[in-house]
């Protein structure tokens, strides 16, 4: 009994020193966008302490701003379209990656989730000399043809992910009673990599609404979102930006808290 | 006809990754290879088959030095992450009782990677700047008289921003692997007389490795392409590669050198993901 005091003691330590860890980290994420969302009411146009009043003033010049509404809008055309092809291409990639062995399946493999640690740039430059090449003008729709590149391996891991925990005997049972692979598809697999697959739908159009380094080399005379707010920012610090960062941090919130109830799996 | 018809959605479901692979990934990474040969002749470039551009990477000192100091912080900013993400994770898996609580805080570190990447290097510039938000804090609050711009424009504030956006990349891998460990393993080594930090040593930590390796993989790759947050808070000390490659290709205009950078960044990258895919084979294979 003696000798177990001062493990405890040491436990009731490392736990407080785990703690005060955990709340430092916590405070080294967090902080920062508070310090974001408050600059965005504060009624001075230098982000200096102490903060001097309270406004809506640059919510409303963001109402106004039509050069930002447009890259809005844009975005939002980007997103949907780089997010549908990505899983047009995506989803299929997965199945074939869970489901066939064939010769040069792991150069497959690792080509489509290249993506995934090469750098936004590489893929933005290269794609922008062979658009170039082929006489292609750049656009918003070159955009959204490197998008869809860039986030295939996002939509790939996912899914196969999910495909990987499915049990190979629902598939073999569709087979025995005489189900075609179409069917059998459809009727079992689908269903059940349904969430994997909005999930995967959801971090993409994130993602893909979030882009620069793509974009950058990739767009023509319109901005996106990102694009509007990074030629901004190469003019200084402004609490406009403030007032959109905090819009977005709060539609980045709710969409989390939908792909969290999207992908719950239905429990039993 | 039937047959065609029979052996259709096969042949898509094949058919379309690998025309898309071949387009949009083989093709333009094939046609910068090329470029990276061309010479750059005023003002545009023309075809040839040379060397030159990579020999100019790697004996000017210009570009030289851009290479080394991004390799440096990218790996400042893996060893950052790691110092930080380990014990997070570690703490979650092992320590933490409560499974709401469990999920809450891996959701909280997470969650901004849903939150802007540009946004997230923006904070940091309004809060290190020399007319930013920590400069003025701690003037009102006494513990400097004037402002000072230690804090933005060099390589410190470019690893703690890189830090900042990357770090759920380093905690997802290390999380999934400690996650896999089974309890009674350290507990079976508790009972062979080992104390808690040799049985982390020689049980815990090697059999995380392959997500560490995974997380450094992620990290390392992540900071070495990137040039927003170097452009936003790196300053004149803060040039990337990437910098230097958006460079040839907007202002510079010296697209065969732009192209011969970005196949060393390919070349860099595909060596470490290799190393660390080997890595986790060898764990994998260790740890059945």
């Amino acid at each position: 009994m003696t000798r177990k005091n001062p493990n405890l003691f040491a436990r009731y330590g490392a736990d407080t020193g785990f703690m005060t860890f955990v709340a430092v980290l916590m405070a080294f994420l967090y902080i920062p966008i508070w310090v974001l969302i408050a600059f965005s009411f504060n009624d001075s146009r230098s982000l200096t302490w102490p903060m001097t009043g309270f406004t809506f003033e640059w919510y409303r010049k963001l109402a106004s701003n039509t050069d930002l509404l447009a890259a809005i809008g844009n975005s939002f055309y980007v997103a949907t379209f780089a997010t549908v092809l990505t899983l047009l291409v995506g989803v299929p990639a997965a199945l074939v990656l869970h489901k066939f062995n064939f010769p040069g399946k792991s150069i497959f493999r690792r080509l489509i989730l290249l993506p995934i640690t090469l750098p936004g740039i590489v893929t933005g430059i290269s794609m922008l000399n062979m658009f170039k090449l082929m006489g292609f003008p750049l656009s918003l729709e070159t955009v959204i043809f490197g998008h869809a590149t860039a986030l295939l391996g996002v939509v790939v891991t996912q899914v196969y992910a999910r495909l990987q925990r499915l049990p190979k005997s629902l598939e073999e049972a569709a087979f025995d009673l005489g189900a075609t692979p179409w069917r059998s598809f459809v009727d079992i697999t689908l269903p059940n990599i349904r969430s994997a697959i909005i999930g995967a739908g959801l971090l993409s159009f994130v993602l893909s609404f979030d882009e620069i380094p793509v974009t950058f080399f990739l767009t023509g005379r319109d901005n996106t979102l990102p694009m509007y707010i990074y030629s901004t920012m190469r003019r200084g610090v402004t609490p406009e930006i403030n007032a959109v960062g905090t819009i977005i941090v709060l539609l980045s919130l709710i969409l989390i808290i939908v792909a969290v109830v999207a992908t719950r799996e239905r429990k039993k | 006809m039937n047959l065609i018809r029979r052996n259709l959605p096969g042949a898509l479901v094949v058919g379309i990754p690998v025309l898309w692979i071949a387009l949009f990934m083989l093709l333009p990474y094939g046609i910068i290879v090329t470029y990276s040969f061309w010479l750059k002749k005023y003002p545009t470039f023309v075809p040839a088959f040379q060397f030159g551009n990579y020999v100019t990477i790697f004996t000017d000192p210009q570009y030289l030095q851009v290479f080394l100091r991004t390799l440096k912080i990218s790996i400042l900013v893996s060893i950052a992450s790691f110092l930080l993400a380990y014990p997070f994770a570690y703490y979650l898996v092992f320590r933490c009782r409560s499974a709401a609580l469990r999920t809450w805080l891996y959701m909280a570190v997470i969650a901004p990677l849903w939150v802007s990447y540009l946004l997230r290097a923006y904070i940091w510039k309004t809060i290190l700047g020399t007319e930013g938000v920590l400069n003025s804090f701690l003037i009102s609050v006494g513990i400097i008289d004037q402002p000072s711009d230690i804090f933005l424009y060099n390589q410190f504030a470019m690893v703690v921003t890189l830090t900042y956006i990357f770090i759920p990349f380093m905690v997802m891998p290390i999380y999934t692997a400690l996650e896999k460990i089974p309890v009674n393993l350290s507990e079976a080594s508790a009972d062979l007389g080992m104390g808690p930090w040799r049985s982390f040593w020689h049980v815990t930590l090697p059999l995380s490795l392959p997500g560490v390796a995974a997380g450094f993989t992620l990290t390392f790759c992540l900071s070495f392409g990137d040039f927003i947050a170097p452009f936003l808070v790196g300053g004149p000390d803060g040039n990337l590669i990437a910098n230097v490659i958006a460079t040839q290709f907007g202002a510079a205009l010296n697209w065969p050198l732009g192209s011969a950078l970005a196949i060393v960044m390919l070349v860099v990258v595909l060596t470490i993901v290799s190393l660390s895919d080997r890595m986790e084979r060898k764990g994998m294979v260790g740890g059945h």
